[in-house]
C-alpha cells in the first residue's frame, strides 16, 4: 500500500516552519554567531588636521586583518571591518560607535579615536556591553582610573604616564648634565595635553629637584597660529621646553618656532616628534630635538619591527605612524585572544584578553601584555633620543626600563587614589 | 592671569618689540582675509561665509606651485591669481543667483560650499596635513631689534599686507574703477542705468576679495600646516575683525585686525588662559558701545 500525501500543509511542515520562525525571531544572537563573517566596527578620524593618523590606523588594521583572514579568520570567521569617520568630534564618535553595533551589526569595536573621542566611545561600550579595544587614546585615566573600568574595554596604546616617566628620566639626565633649571611647557589644551604635561613635570621634578617651570602655554587643539605662544616662550627665556603637541599642530608649531630660531635658544623636548608623520612633513627639521619614540622602524632595533615597517610602507607607499603600530597590535591581540577562547563571543574574548601576553614586533623584549588589573598595554618598546633631519631620524634611542615604569606608575596610581 | 608678566613686558623694549611685531603679524594676515570679506559685504551685500575656503585654496595653490617650480614669488602669485579666478567663477556660477535673497539662504549656500570646497581639497591633495616649508631665502636667523626678536619672513608678510591695504584704499578712493565700485555699492540701479555692467563689477569685486584671502593663505603656507578645513578658524576670526571694524569698512578691517592681533599677542602674556575670551570680550564691548562697529555706518 502506498501512502498518498493530503493536499495542504502537513503537521511536520507546520512544526518545522514554527521552529524556524521561533529561531529567527527569538535569537538574533544565535543568527549572528552563525554568520560566517564577523563585523568589527571602527570609529576613527579620517578628515581634518589629524586625518593622516586616522588613515594610518585604518591602514594598519587592514594590513593585519588581511593576514588574519588569509590564515582562516577569527575562529573560522572572516573579519569585515566597518570603518567610519568621526571627524575628531566626540559626539560624532559616540554616535557612530552606537550605530556600528546597533545598526551595522558589529560584534566588536576598535576605537581609533584620540583621547577627546575615546572617553565618549568608552561610555557607549559601557552601555552596550560590547567588546571594545581603544587603539589611540594615551590619556592615562582612561584605564588607570577605576571609575572608568569596565570588563569589556581594553586599551592597546602607549600611555601618557609611561611616556612621562621614561621621558622625565631622560630629560632629567640632560637637565643635570647641562644645568637646565628653567623650563617652559607648551601643550594642547585638552585631557591628553594637560595630563601628560602634568605627569612629565611631576617626574622631571622628582628626578631633578632643581627644575622650575617658569612659563606654561596651552594652545587650543588644532590652533592655526602659534606666533603669540612662540613669542611668549621666548620672552620667558627658559633653558628648556617640553611639549606634547602632536601631528599637524606640532609641525605647524615647529615651522613657526623655527623662524624665531627657538631651537638654537633652548633645548626642546617634544615627546611626539619621533613619528614619521611629523618627521617627514616638517621641511626644515631642526637637529637635536629630544623626542620619545612614537613609531620608527629602527626602534625597537629588531628585524621583526623593521620588516613590519617595510611591509606597511610597501603596501601603502607611506610610513606607518604611532597610531599604526597600536592598531596593528590590537588586531594581533584579538587574533590570539580568539584562538585562546576558541570563540568569537565578546565576553569569552574579553576574558582571554585579560592578562594575555603575545609575541609582537613592537615589544621591548619581543612581547607585549594586556595587563590584567587595568586592561592596558604594557611591555611595548619605549625610549627617547634626539632627531637628525634624515633617516633614521632618531639614531640613538635610549630604551626606558619597564621595572622603573612599573614602580613609579604604582606610586602614581596610589597618589591619585586609583589603588 | 599673569599681570606681572604683562607689566614687565610693557616696560621692556625687547618684549615690546617682539610682542608688537607678533601682534602685527597676526593682525596683518587677518586683515588680508577680513578686508576681502568686508569688501564683498560692502559692495555685494552678501555675508560670504565661504570666504575661509579661498584662504585655504590660496595656501594649497601656493604649496603646489612652490613644489613644481621652487619659486616663492610664483607660489604667492599662484595663490593670489588662482583664488581670484576661482572667486570669479564661483560668483558668476552660484553667488550671483542668490543676490537679494534672504540672508539665511545666502548663508546656507555659502556653508554648503564650505563643505564642498573642503571635500574638493581632500580629493585633490589628500586628507592628511601638509607643509610647504620655508623658502631658502628666509631660512636665516631672526633680526634682533632693541633686543626683541623679529623674523625676516614676517617683515615681508607685514609689508605685503600693508601694500595691499594702501593700494586697495587708494584704488577705491581715487581711481575711476574705485569710484564705479563705490557707486555700485550705493546705488546699483543707477550705475546699471548709466550703461555700466554691474555683473562685471560684482564678479570683479568677488574675485578681488577671493584674491586677498588667497594671498593671505599663500603667505601663511610656509608657516602653517595645510589641511582641508583650515579656512574655518581664520574665517571666524575674520568675522570678528569685520564686525569690530564695521561691516563694509576697509579702514575698520585694518584697525580691527591690528587690535585683535595686539590683543592676542599681549593677552597671551597677561591672560594666558583667556586669550581667546579676551578677543570675544573686546568684540562685545565694541558692539555694545557702537553697534555698527568702530567705522561702520548706520544702514538706513
Amino acid at each position: 500500500m502506498t501512502r498518498t500525501r493530503k493536499p495542504g500543509i502537513s503537521r511536520r511542515s507546520t512544526l518545522a516552519l514554527m521552529g524556524a520562525g521561533a529561531v529567527s525571531f527569538a535569537a538574533p544572537w544565535a543568527a549572528r554567531a552563525q554568520a560566517k563573517t564577523i563585523k568589527i566596527g571602527m570609529p576613527t578620524i579620517l578628515s581634518g588636521r589629524v586625518a593622516q593618523l586616522g588613515t594610518s590606523s585604518r591602514n594598519a588594521v587592514m594590513l593585519e586583518v588581511e593576514k588574519v583572514n588569509a590564515a582562516g579568520g577569527l575562529a573560522g570567521r572572516q573579519i569585515e571591518m566597518v570603518i567610519r569617520d568621526s571627524k575628531g568630534q566626540p559626539q560624532e564618535a559616540a554616535r557612530i560607535a552606537r550605530e556600528l553595533v546597533n545598526t551595522d551589526g558589529c560584534e566588536m569595536l576598535l576605537d581609533g579615536e584620540a583621547s577627546s573621542g575615546s572617553f565618549a566611545v568608552h561610555e557607549v561600550a559601557r552601555d552596550l556591553g560590547v567588546l571594545c579595544i581603544h587603539t589611540c587614546s594615551e590619556a592615562s585615566s582612561l584605564t588607570a582610573d577605576p571609575k572608568q573600568h569596565i570588563p569589556n574595554a581594553f586599551r592597546c596604546v602607549r600611555q601618557g604616564i609611561h611616556d612621562s616617566i621614561v621621558g622625565a628620566g631622560y630629560a632629567a639626565g640632560i637637565a643635570k648634565a647641562k644645568g637646565l633649571k628653567k623650563w617652559a611647557t607648551c601643550s594642547p589644551d585638552y585631557a591628553y595635553g594637560r595630563d601628560t604635561t602634568g605627569e612629565f613635570v611631576l617626574y622631571l621634578k622628582k628626578f631633578a629637584p632643581d627644575v622650575e617651570i617658569i612659563s606654561e602655554s596651552w594652545p587650543k587643539l588644532f590652533q592655526p597660529d602659534y606666533t603669540e605662544v612662540v613669542t611668549k616662550i621666548l620672552q620667558a627665556k627658559p633653558q628648556a621646553l617640553y611639549s606634547c603637541l602632536w601631528g599637524g599642530d606640532l609641525t605647524s608649531y615647529i615651522d613657526q618656532a623655527n623662524i624665531y630660531a627657538m631651537f638654537t635658544q633652548m633645548e626642546v623636548f617634544a615627546v611626539n616628534m619621533a613619528d614619521y608623520t611629523a618627521l617627514t612633513v616638517v621641511k626644515n627639521l631642526p637637529k637635536g630635538i629630544h623626542s620619545g619614540d612614537r613609531y620608527i622602524k629602527t626602534f625597537p632595533p629588531t628585524p621583526e619591527n623593521a620588516a613590519w615597517g617595510d611591509a606597511y610602507r610597501a603596501k601603502y607607499n607611506e610610513y606607518p605612524t604611532n597610531w599604526s603600530w597600536q592598531n596593528a597590535t590590537a588586531v594581533m591581540f584579538l587574533n590570539e585572544a580568539v584562538k585562546k577562547a576558541n570563540s568569537t563571543d565578546g565576553k569569552k574574548v574579553a576574558e582571554a584578553l585579560t592578562g594575555l601576553t603575545i609575541k609582537c614586533p613592537f615589544g621591548a623584549d619581543g612581547t607585549v601584555t594586556m595587563r590584567a588589573d587595568d586592561h592596558t598595554l604594557v611591555g611595548y618598546a619605549i625610549g627617547w633620543g634626539t632627531t637628525i633631519p634624515q633617516e633614521p631620524y632618531v639614531p640613538d634611542v635610549k630604551a626606558g626600563d619597564w621595572k622603573t615604569i612599573f614602580e613609579l606608575e604604582a606610586e602614581w596610581k596610589k597618589s591619585k587614589g586609583y589603588t | 592671569m599673569d599681570l606681572d608678566a604683562l607689566a614687565s613686558c610693557l616696560t621692556s623694549p625687547a618684549c615690546l618689540v617682539t610682542q608688537t611685531t607678533s601682534g602685527l603679524i597676526i593682525g596683518m594676515l587677518l586683515f588680508l582675509v577680513a578686508v576681502g570679506l568686508t569688501l564683498i559685504f560692502g559692495v555685494l551685500k552678501v555675508v560670504n561665509f565661504s570666504h575661509g575656503a579661498f584662504y585655504m585654496f590660496g595656501a594649497y595653490f601656493a604649496m603646489t606651485a612652490y613644489q613644481l617650480t621652487g619659486s616663492f614669488a610664483l607660489a604667492i602669485l599662484s595663490g593670489a591669481v588662482g583664488t581670484a579666478l576661482l572667486g570669479l567663477i564661483f560668483e558668476r556660477a552660484f553667488m550671483s543667483r542668490v543676490y537679494g535673497r534672504d540672508v539665511l539662504m545666502q548663508l546656507l549656500v555659502c556653508y554648503a560650499f564650505v563643505l564642498i570646497f573642503d571635500d574638493v581639497v581632500r580629493m585633490i591633495w589628500g586628507p592628511e596635513f601638509r607643509s610647504m616649508g620655508m623658502p631658502a631665502a628666509f631660512q636665516v636667523p631672526p633680526l634682533f631689534i632693541a633686543g626683541g626678536v623679529v623674523p625676516p619672513y614676517y617683515l615681508l608678510l607685514i609689508g605685503v599686507a600693508l601694500v595691499a591695504a594702501v593700494v586697495l584704499g587708494l584704488g577705491l578712493a581715487r581711481s575711476r574703477i574705485g569710484k564705479v565700485i563705490r557707486a555700485a555699492a550705493h546705488n546699483p540701479g543707477m550705475v546699471s542705468a548709466l550703461g555700466i555692467n554691474t555683473g562685471l563689477i560684482y564678479g570683479g569685486v568677488f574675485a578681488l576679495g577671493g584674491m586677498l584671502a588667497g594671498l593671505a593663505g599663500a603667505l601663511a603656507a610656509p608657516v602653517r600646516s595645510l589641511t582641508p578645513g583650515m579656512g574655518f578658524s581664520v574665517l571666524i576670526e575674520s568675522f570678528i575683525v569685520t564686525v569690530i571694524g564695521g561691516m563694509g569698512s576697509i579702514l575698520g578691517a585694518l584697525i580691527g585686525a591690528l587690535l585683535i592681533g595686539l590683543i592676542r599677542s599681549f593677552g597671551s602674556l597677561g591672560f594666558p588662559l583667556f586669550t581667546e575670551g579676551l578677543m570675544y570680550l573686546f568684540m562685545v564691548i565694541v558692539l555694545v558701545s557702537r553697534p555698527t562697529g568702530l567705522f561702520g555706518k548706520e544702514v538706513a
